[in-house]
């Protein structure tokens, strides 16, 4: 049985601290009284914008909505060239990913200081906040946080007289994950269809309008007034690693006490389930873990995967997955792992954007044939025909990081849960697909 | 002309935000569904010619996107989360609830969705795009019928503000 650390684990509370401490935090009376819009006061003052970029850099900080890109990289990537415009990336719909929500609802002031500070390290004067929109309430309130930074001058015409400019538009999208990435997110911030772009080029030398164009995630965009503020070098000691700083994480399932844990990299899978979460519901067994949200492979209930650190490098050089938006999702043994690759492989179904072949049929494939074998239905080979047509999608399907023969990484993300069968509960699946009659025979490939 | 002139007005100001007006193609159907109920044929022509586009980019566009209602579906839209976290404690039992509760309800669209980021909360639903969460079957028909009757007030179709 699984059990905690036994020691005291606690979170770092950084960018979360003002929406656990402060009530209301998300009025503009309220977050200014906490110290909102001191820092891009100040940054205005000393009015050095390549400061800023040195803070960041010094900071490690790198990209929290899933790709972990050094934030300080993508702005010195960006060409000469004018306007330019910041994407703040809202959209979050992976699955079990909740973080963002939880800052755009609670602490938007946060959100719009950092997209001032960010867009003045850049020379941009012009920002999107594009936020998914199912937020309705996130975006009622960050139109308010962005109208009540207006009226007291922190947006605007030349802010506080320093000749600045920045207007901010929030935007709603409709309804599509895939909406998610970064290029798709662009194209349908000019109102099309949400279908990624074919890189290059990237969104920084030809982004909105064909402009060059940063975009970060609500999370990374929040912490960089953190990093101003405590100094890059500071930040950078918190982590491990190339890892700096703390992440916002998610984590649902069968736990206690699942919602938002601010955790500082290093921390272990055992401290943060058993210790941060109480451990399980029911104080049930663990069975298998997402450490890093739908789209990559899971772990189990062994020591080497519990003790494994919250590092981004770390755990992709050991154990082949990876954190990306931050989730985690945690089950008990009454949970049957096909039931949940299946409902994942409905869900990257439903969400293709349809433009590559093997990901429009293969998820339809791969969601077809888990649906049968986690209804019963499963036929002794299915496993290895799952595998099979997972191959056409993600050449090697074991491989993680995966490969790809699709334009965008939603294609190869069921792959990730397949993969992860295959590896953990390749007897448990065979089992319960024992039963019925073989009709295709296939051969894995 | 389907807006109202007060969302007229509001539909002008959207397209000042944008320094291309396609990208306020969005934003207008929102306004347009919020106002009507869903997105209708009409709508798309209005919006098509308020940014300078075809009717069939715009009906293209909207298509794409889940939130945009082609047919009529009533005051309320009730979304119900299924996806992993929801599955594994309860969501489709609320969905299964709703859906066999108000199948023939004229006023009320039921419909499965995906992640809403309320997993923390689980199982979670949207009426009109506000949350509801730590769902039971029976908390969420009550919840319906509390907007149903009134007590609980609505937002728009597509989510605008009160
Ligand atoms: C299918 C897909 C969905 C994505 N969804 C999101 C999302 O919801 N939020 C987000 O910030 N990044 C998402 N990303 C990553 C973005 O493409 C991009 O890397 C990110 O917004 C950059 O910001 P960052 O550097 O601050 O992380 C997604 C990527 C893909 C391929
Ligand atoms: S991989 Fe899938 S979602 Fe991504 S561009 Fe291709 S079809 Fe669209």
């Amino acid at each position: 049985m699984a059990v905690s650390s036994g020691k005291d684990v606690r979170e770092t509370r950084i960018v979360t601290r003002r929406l656990h401490d402060v009530a209301n935090s998300w009025t503009y009376d309220n977050a200014r009284a906490d110290g909102a819009y001191e820092m891009w006061d100040e940054v205005l003052r000393r009015a050095d914008p390549a400061d800023i970029h040195a803070q960041v850099k010094a900071s490690g900080l790198r990209g929290r909505g899933g790709a972990n890109f050094p934030t300080a990289v993508k702005w010195e990537s960006l060409p000469d060239v004018f306007p330019r415009y910041l994407v703040i990336n809202g959209d979050e719909g992976e699955p079990s990913t909740f973080k963002d929500r939880e800052i755009i609802e609670k602490d938007p002031h946060a959100l719009v200081e950092g997209v001032c500070i960010e867009a003045y390290a850049c020379k941009i004067n012009k920002a999107f906040i594009y936020l998914r929109g199912e937020f309705a309430l996130g975006y009622d309130r960050v139109v308010q946080a962005v109208a009540d930074a207006t009226a007291n001058g922190w947006v605007g015409q030349n802010i506080k007289g320093s000749g600045f400019d920045l207007d901010i538009v929030v935007h709603r999208g409709a309804g599509a994950y895939i909406c998610g990435d970064e290029s798709a997110l662009i194209e349908s911030l000019e109102g099309k269809r949400g279908m990624p772009r074919i890189k290059p080029p990237l969104p920084i030398h030809a982004g909105v309008y064909a402009k060059p164009t940063v975009v970060n995630n609500v999370e990374t965009a929040s912490t960089i007034t953190h990093i101003m503020k405590m100094g890059g070098e500071e930040y950078a000691k918190l982590g491990v690693g190339r890892s700096t700083g703390t992440r916002v994480a998610a984590i649902s399932g069968h736990v206690k006490n699942p919602g938002i844990y601010e955790i500082e990299f290093g921390m272990t899978f055992r401290e943060i389930i058993f210790d941060l979460c109480g451990g399980l519901r029911d104080d049930r067994e663990l069975k298998f873990f997402l450490p890093g949200g739908a789209s990559f492979q899971w772990l189990v209930n062994c020591d080497e995967h519990l003790d494994q650190i919250y590092d981004i490098d770390d755990i992709s050089a050991k154990l082949g997955t990876t954190l990306g938006s931050g989730a985690i999702m945690v089950y008990d043994d009454t949970t049957d792992p096909l039931l949940v690759a299946w409902r994942l492989a409905k869900f990257y179904a439903h969400e293709s954007c349809g433009t590559c072949t093997p990901c429009r049929e293969g998820s339809g494939w791969i969601e077809k044939i888990l649906y049968r074998m986690s209804h019963g239905l499963g036929r002794p080979d299915d496993m290895d025909l799952l595998l099979s047509a997972s191959a056409n999608v993600s050449p090697d399907v074991m491989r993680a990081p995966f490969t790809q023969t699709t334009i965008c990484p939603l294609g190869p993300s069921p792959v990730s849960a397949v993969a992860s069968l295959q590896k953990y509960f390749r007897a448990e699946v065979d089992a319960a697909c024992a039963n019925q009659p073989t009709l295709i025979p296939v051969s894995a490939t | 002309m389907t807006f109202t002139a007060k969302n007229l007005e509001r539909a002008h100001a959207i397209i000042a935000q944008y320094p291309d007006p396609h990208s306020a193609i969005l934003p207008l159907a929102h306004v347009a569904q919020d106002q009507d109920g869903w997105l209708t044929n009409e709508a798309m022509a209005e919006i098509a010619e308020l940014v300078g586009t075809s009717s069939a980019d715009v009906q293209g566009v909207c298509s794409f996107y889940t939130m945009y209602k082609r047919r009529p579906c009533g005051k309320l839209v009730v979304s119900v989360c299924t996806n992993v976290t929801c599955l594994v404690v309860g969501g489709p039992e609320v969905l299964h609830h709703l859906e066999a509760r108000y199948g023939a309800d004229d006023d009320v669209f039921v419909e499965e969705v995906e992640c809403l980021a309320a997993c923390g909360n689980a199982p979670a639903m949207q009426v009109n795009y506000e949350y509801h969460e730590h769902l039971t079957p029976e908390m969420a028909a009550a919840i319906v019928d509390d907007y149903k009757s009134g007590v609980l007030h609505a937002r728009g179709v597509s989510g605008g503000s009160k």
